[in-house]
């Protein structure tokens, strides 16, 4: 369902980003980079705005003609940023919050490994598969 | 993390005294100087304490503000790993907080007063590096530094 799956560390630089199909690659390395902007600001609104400020899912950051692009932050400010395809019209918001908590879970996982050294890329097999079997549920 | 289990508090207890005593063996077999175990120790603590962190804070809300993670690490984090809570938080409002624990888990089976006082850092390096690590993972660069003045209450002071 998930075309592209990223996960962007503290200091803004990825940890983990993989997408499918694999060719325009680069075309979804920019989308993620573009949304990390609107991540910032959902998350320095933060203390202006009413709704929803303690969640750490941020909901869709924004949508193009093509796909739809959702957020999530942790509360050690690692972000998830998953690029949906717009054709599937089924996905609804719990599902991808759903996707976000599995990913977390995951991710949590890899940080208490004690062979990852926090900052560097995901390596781990166990989060790859899991990433994989979120990408490919429709195809 | 709410099962009763009856005896993973002493597994822990045991473990973190055989590490202590470990590495400093290991330094008097000439491993390295003696001033380092310490800051071992508190490297170990500081890892398990991003892991640790990473865990609990998965299903709570966004923190607000400093004080709210310093209030988080207080309780839920002091209770999860300790099983009691902090027993009094004291800040200067500039960025020091002393976090104290007036019967701290880690040093209730050496003494009550102040007998073998001067082994006590020893003991709590590992959980300076815990509080440390856990901090930083949520952003806040510190120095954590701990006192003992009767066993077996200590102070963590974290800048």
């Amino acid at each position: 369902m998930a075309v592209c799956i990223a996960v962007i560390a503290k200091e803004n630089y990825p940890l983990y980003i993989r997408s499918i199909p694999t060719e325009n690659e680069l075309k979804f390395h920019y989308t993620v980079h573009t949304s990390l902007d609107v991540v910032d600001e959902k998350i320095s609104a933060m203390g202006k705005a009413l709704v929803d400020q303690r969640e750490l899912y941020l909901g869709l950051l924004y949508p193009t003609e093509d796909y739809k692009v959702y957020g999530y932050v942790t509360n050690s400010k690692v972000k998830f940023v998953m690029v949906v395809d717009s054709s599937n019209t089924a996905l609804r918001d719990n599902e991808i919050r759903s996707m976000f908590r599995k990913l977390h879970n995951s991710y949590t996982d890899v940080m208490c490994n004690p062979f990852y050294n926090p900052g560097d890329c995901i390596h781990s097999r166990a989060f790859d598969n899991m990433v994989t079997s979120m990408m490919m549920q429709v195809c | 993390m709410t099962r009763p289990e009856m005896a993973d508090e002493t597994l822990f207890l045991l473990l973190h005294n055989e590490m202590v005593s470990g590495l400093y063996r290991a330094a008097e077999h000439g491993e390295g100087e003696n001033g380092r175990c310490i800051t071992k120790l508190e490297n170990m603590g500081f890892r398990v304490g991003q892991g640790l962190i990473e865990r609990f804070t998965k299903d709570t809300a966004r923190f607000k503000d400093e004080l709210d993670i310093m209030k988080f690490i207080c309780k839920d984090f002091w209770t999860t790993v300790f099983k009691k809570q902090i027993d009094n938080l004291r800040t200067n409002h500039q960025g020091i907080y002393v976090l104290q624990d007036n019967k701290f888990r880690l040093l209730t089976q050496m003494s009550t007063g102040k007998q073998y006082l001067e082994y006590a850092p020893k003991y709590l390096a590992f959980t300076c590096g815990l509080v440390r690590g856990g901090l930083s993972n949520l952003g806040i660069k510190s120095i954590v530094t701990a006192e003992v003045s009767a066993m077996p209450a200590c102070e963590y002071i974290s800048d």
